[in-house]
């Protein structure tokens, strides 16, 4: 197993694969921590702002909507995540084992 | 001075229902004998140990006990995690406290939900692609098998046995309430057939108890919310409405009401919160159960959008609770004025409110069945520590017959329980709910970091992790201590040592700072090693080449 990985690693696709996937899921978990703690520190230091009614006869505060918005948000983002890796990435990354794993015949 | 009543009320109220009240607390009232909840429950546990013979039946090796031969769907994964996660108290403590405070509830679901999309795009493929049964599979890939097995099984055996303590309390008071069972037959039963279920049926009985639970629990939950809504005539305008005409505070229950009010704990908690999910083992260990990386994503898709969904319905059934309990003489308890059995009971009444004597005895045997489902999953995990990565890898250096494994493991599962069921009984009388967030700080500085950096540092060493690790244990487990939940509340001293609730903060920059100096400091030729065998693990943790189940060489 140990030649192939070595293999899979000086191929510059294994890269490409890597580097793509890494800057796809950071930005991702970034977003999902950026608006978690936005919401949170909104909270901490300007709570009165989810105080503000969503309008002049409305009952409902900004914050229930911006809290139902995190939820579904976190549920979306991780249907984008699942969508993209289980078709482009799992495709390069089974490439990359055909190409050097099964061509290669030995077992 | 209103507003400091409400503060008060709040610190008195936080510790209790926060880490979602995943034990209910305060003195409970033993209710008579509930037969319509008796009968629907013994239905439920007919079932499950059907399924538990079934499940005992195709449960041969160490894959099928660890991991239920790794044949569940994501989908299906999806369910038992969402079984899993949502714990009995989380239904209750939230709804709860939505019903108390109204959208400060809103704050605590968001917080249990948000560490699984961090889940997803950090760990959970190349958790999947490194492992075989637990986490620690993947941490021991390339460090020092028995050192780093040893720190794994220990976080995980505190993480489980605060968790299960914590969970024993909980459902002994709980069913105490529902069903009018004596608190230590409550506590013997949930015992009895956790053991059951795991000795016999392993990971795919405990699946599917899970997944059961998770379709009662989304269906019960589902319906409420529904009978809610359909007498506001689907209108939240009208719902919120009415809530704030009949609750205490008023306006007050629409926004943020000082639960998250200094800064240092709303971070710390959100930490404890979010990284404290991706380190639970019990957790963790689900991502094995499926066949690969493709599947465990699709899993934690499935759970989030469960999950999320739930607690959504938490919402409604809490402001459903204002609105049809308060002032209705029927649930308001004559001497103390609050409603009957506390604030944690609100989904209680409520689902009689909407759904009469039939459903209320439905909610409570899907309150029990939660129980059942949430304390097998931790048993497992603690015995697969106990079998897999200690007496497998640390004692016996992976020499061993897989039908002794096997054995050792359902001992391990046979002795949890009996603690679990003792632990329970001893810890009757204490306030248990600052368990469950010692639980998540632990799970998010000691099994979180190494999980984490030894995914993606590759110059971390086995005495970085080990000696990091064990820091942040330790400052965890001290802060807490040192804390306002124990050294003030439960130990009675004026004022606390070390100044905030969740140590979470503080314990996992410990972590990590340990990790990264002793790892840069350890040898060079250790290093070297550990950065050469990196790049295997690299290209198996990104391709799945090689990993558990996959179908090529």
């Amino acid at each position: 197993m140990q030649q192939f990985y070595k293999k899979i690693y000086d191929d510059p696709k294994f890269h490409e694969l890597e580097g793509k996937r890494g800057k796809f899921s950071w930005c991702l978990a970034l977003a999902v921590l950026v608006i978690y703690y936005a919401f949170i520190l909104i909270i901490a230091f300007r709570p009165e702002i989810f105080a503000i009614p969503l309008s002049d006869n409305s009952v409902i505060t900004w914050g229930i909507p911006v809290g139902v918005f995190v939820i579904i948000i976190s549920f979306l983002l991780t249907g984008i995540y699942v969508w993209r890796a289980n078709n482009e990435f799992d495709q390069i990354g089974q490439d990359l084992i055909e190409h050097h794993v099964k061509k290669s015949g030995t077992e | 001075m209103a507003k400091s009543c409400f503060l008060l009320l709040i610190s008195l109220f936080a510790p209790g229902i926060l880490f979602a009240a995943d034990s209910i607390s305060g003195n409970v009232v033993k209710q008579s004998v509930n037969s319509t909840a008796i009968i629907m429950f013994l239905v439920f546990v007919c079932a499950t140990l059907g399924i538990t013979y079934w499940a005992a039946r195709r449960t041969r090796s160490r894959k099928d006990f660890y991991a239920a031969g790794g044949n569940i769907t994501g989908f299906q994964n999806g369910l038992a995690i969402a079984g899993d996660y949502m714990s009995a108290a989380s239904f209750l403590g939230i709804s709860g406290l939505v019903f108390a405070s109204g959208f400060d509830g809103l704050i605590y679901s968001i917080g249990f939900l948000v560490g699984w999309p961090i889940i997803l795009f950090l760990l959970a493929e190349r958790l999947r692609n490194l492992g075989k049964y637990t986490f620690a599979d993947a941490v021991s890939y390339r460090l020092h098998p028995v050192r780093i097995r040893s720190l794994a099984a220990c976080g995980t055996l505190v993480v489980v046995l605060l968790y299960l303590v914590a969970q024993m309390v909980g459902a002994g008071k709980l069913i105490q309430l529902l069903f009018g069972l004596e608190y230590h037959y409550a506590v013997v039963i949930v015992g009895v057939l956790m053991i059951l279920y795991v000795t016999f049926g392993g990971m795919l009985a405990t699946t599917w108890v899970q997944i059961i639970k998770a379709v009662l629990l989304l269906f019960g939950a589902s319906f409420m919310a529904l009978m809610v809504m359909e007498k506001m005539d689907f209108s939240f305008e009208m719902l919120f409405t009415r809530a704030i005409n009949l609750h205490d505070k008023g306006l007050a229950i629409m926004s943020p009401g000082g639960l998250v009010s200094d800064p240092v704990s709303a971070i710390s908690l959100g930490l404890a919160l979010m990284f404290g999910t991706a380190g639970l083992p019990h957790i963790l260990m689900r991502f094995f159960t499926v066949p690969n990386a493709k599947e465990a994503r699709k899993s934690i898709f499935y759970a989030t959008g469960f999950i999320g969904y739930f607690y959504i319905l938490t919402f409604i059934i809490g402001f459903g609770a204002i609105v049809m309990l308060v002032n209705n003489p029927e649930y308001i308890d004559p001497e103390g004025g609050g409603i009957m059995g506390g604030n944690n009971m609100a989904a209680i009444h409520l689902a009689k409110a909407v759904g009469g004597e039939m459903f209320l005895g439905f909610i409570s045997a899907v309150a029990f069945a939660t129980i059942l489902a949430v304390v097998s999953g931790l048993t497992l995990s603690g015995a697969s520590a106990i079998s897999h990565d200690l007496y497998a890898s640390v004692i016996k250096h992976g020499k061993v017959h897989e039908g002794e494994e096997i054995k050792v493991s359902r001992i391990a599962t046979i002795c949890l329980g009996i603690a679990a069921i003792y632990l329970g009984i001893v810890f009757e009388q204490q306030n248990v709910a600052y368990m469950v967030g010692l639980a998540f700080a632990i799970a998010a500085s000691v099994n979180f970091p190494i999980l984490f950096l030894s995914m993606y540092w590759k110059k971390l060493t086995t005495k970085g992790a080990f000696i990091g690790g064990s820091l942040g244990l330790v400052t965890a487990v001290t802060c807490m201590i040192l804390g306002p939940t124990i050294w003030v509340d439960i130990l009675g001293n004026p004022e606390a040592i070390f100044p905030y609730k969740h140590p979470a903060l503080f314990s996992m920059t410990a972590a990590f700072a340990g990790i990264y100096i002793f790892s840069v400091t350890d040898s060079r030729q250790e290093i070297s090693d550990m950065e050469t065998a990196f790049k295997d693990q690299y290209v198996r943790s990104q391709t799945g080449l090689g990993a558990e189940g996959s179908t090529q060489h």
